[in-house]
């Protein structure tokens, strides 16, 4: 039976495992090969050892800037999209008329794809900041906060909806015995809502998290990185090292490798994480 | 105690409808803006279109001309419906062929799968438009192998854990039966997968449609998504014409609002089940 059914792999498995490895296998293994070496075409390619690595470390290559700045606004935008997000869920999980409304618009943006979404706010950013004598390439922290107030915009929605499936499955009764307890509202929501919806908040800072880590489109439409590449993130200013000048092909994949690096801790720290507390609630 | 809640009702309403205003205002500023001079945009965006700044439809005109906006939609829509239907299709005979059959050999295809879906863009970005080169997949057609397997990852896992909770009790029925492993995926397994089918479809579908870099790196010499085009209206060349800017952006968010106005609560359901798994 079972080397019966193995006949039927190459109809099965095989079209989409080519294609996985044309698309990510390949390129995958050649550019972690590439992060060691000189080049600037795949064919003419020379090792160099861990030299990229150095130079990526070094100050004048731009990763340290990317980095503290893509920390910083990841740190600013998790926290201000969850907080919102979850005052929003809050606010629509009270059975009133017109919620469905309501969430309905504060999810579309979440539809808008990165590089009109940076547009729009370029419109915005630009429109108040010109009363000022100045736009948003003038000096990073408009950049920045541009950034932020973005990143709100869209993912506000989106991670408002993840809060309200978790607060609705919140079983009634439990508020019922907290009101019949006599317990305030604060109460209520420090002592009932907050600690049966803790896995709502890991999925959604993680996926606020990731989101803003790995920004590129709006980041590129938004500010390109103006001033200078003083607003380029990670991914960006990967892009930027490979395509903005020649010779650095090699730098730039080594980035990418690091960059690699660092979103599979981000993503390795999710998983410990929400295996943790599934087996506490076990 | 009725008029105090009463009173908190209104205050809610007044509260909420005040932050649609406030959510809905960058799409509305970008909308009155489509209709006005380039110059009259940078000077004073937030003011209506009057007699002397109303453009008419010349930001429209200019911008479908200058972005060919008809053939980036077309590109677009082609791209990502051949991409999510293969996408859908592909992955879920492969997740179930991987999860039927017990080997060593099947959870490490399996698990490859899986791990590639944390590692982002960036990393392949430039070998695989490289391979992509060479193996003449610069096309409309050959981007959509590449979406296939590039997705791959979140797609095969999505439908695995879906079809790990399927009872092998239903399909051995089939066995008995004397349907060949085709017969009987399409007959009985495919059709049970449709709730996590959606999901898969929807999530392609929003990622697809939206993306920038790769169709720009594969095919953007020679076709432009819509994506490629608005920032090709940016970075192109001559002074930027922040009027058709205007009216692309309007254009490119259209097709989104129609969707979204008839799929919204498969949309929301599969955002929901997505952000779960993933």
């Amino acid at each position: 039976m079972k080397k019966s059914f193995f006949r039927y792999f190459p109809i099965f498995v095989l079209p989409t495992l080519i294609c996985f490895f044309i698309a990510f296998f390949v390129p995958f293994v050649m550019g972690i090969y590439l992060s060691f070496t000189k080049f600037t075409t795949v064919g003419n390619a020379s090792f160099v050892g861990l030299r990229n690595y150095i130079t990526v470390f070094s100050a004048s290559s731009g990763f340290w800037r990317a980095f503290f700045f893509t920390a910083a606004f990841t740190l600013v935008s998790t926290l201000t999209v969850n907080f919102f997000a979850f005052l929003l869920a809050l606010l629509l999980t009270r059975g009133k008329r017109g919620t469905n409304f309501f969430r309905t618009v504060f999810f579309m943006p979440n539809l808008v794809g990165g590089i009109v979404l940076g547009y729009i706010w370029q419109l915005l950013i630009n429109g108040v900041l010109n009363s000022f004598g100045v736009d948003i390439t003038f000096a990073a922290k408009y950049g920045f906060w541009g950034l932020v107030i973005l990143t709100n915009w869209q993912l506000i929605g989106y991670m408002m909806i993840i809060y309200i499936a978790g607060i609705q499955s919140v079983p009634k009764e439990l508020h019922e015995v907290a009101q019949i307890d006599g317990a305030t509202a604060f109460g209520e929501l420090r002592h009932v809502t907050l600690p049966l919806v803790a896995p709502s908040v890991t999925i959604c800072a993680f996926l606020t998290l990731t989101n803003s880590f790995k920004m590129f489109d709006q980041n590129l439409a938004l500010t390109g990185g103006a001033p200078g590449r003083e607003t380029s993130m990670l991914a960006l200013d990967i892009y930027q090292t490979f395509y903005g000048s020649v010779g650095q092909e090699g730098v730039g994949q080594a980035k990418a490798v690091i960059f690699f690096l660092l979103v599979a801790a981000i993503a390795g720290a999710q998983l410990y994480l929400s295996r943790r507390s599934e087996a506490k609630a076990e | 105690m009725r008029t105090k809640k009463r009173v908190l009702d209104i205050l809610w309403f007044v509260l909420l409808t005040l932050l649609t205003v406030a959510f809905l205002f960058p799409v509305f500023a970008v909308l009155i803006n489509s209709f006005k001079g380039q110059l009259y945009i940078t000077s004073s965006p937030f003011s209506f279109p009057t007699g002397e700044t109303f453009a008419g439809l010349a930001n429209y005109l200019n911008g479908i001309r200058k972005i060919r906006f008809f053939e980036a939609f077309g590109y677009s829509l082609f791209i990502t419906v051949a991409s999510v239907a293969l996408i859908v299709l592909g992955t879920s005979m492969t997740a179930w062929f991987l999860i039927r059959n017990k080997s060593k050999f099947s959870s490490f295809l399996y698990y490859l799968f899986v791990f590639s879906m944390i590692v982002p863009f960036q990393m392949v970005m430039f070998t695989m438009s490289k391979v992509a080169n060479t193996l003449n997949l610069e096309n409309p057609v050959g981007i959509v192998l590449l979406y296939l397997g590039f997705g791959a990852g979140l797609s095969v896992f999505m439908f695995g854990g879906f079809i790990r909770g399927i009872p092998r009790s239903v399909e051995e029925a089939a066995e008995i039966d004397g349907c060949t492993p085709i017969s009987k995926f399409f007959l009985v397994v495919f059709p049970l997968l449709k709730p996590i089918t959606v999901t898969v479809a929807v999530l392609n579908a929003m990622w697809i449609w939206n993306d920038y870099l790769l169709p720009y790196l594969v095919i953007g010499s020679k076709y432009r998504t819509i994506p490629v085009a608005v920032q090709y209206l940016q970075g192109g060349y001559g002074s930027r014409d922040i009027g058709a800017l205007m009216a692309m952006l309007v254009l490119a968010i259209i097709p989104i609002v129609v969707f979204y106005a008839l799929a919204q609560k498969s949309i929301i359901k599969g955002v929901i089940a997505g952000a779960v798994k993933g």
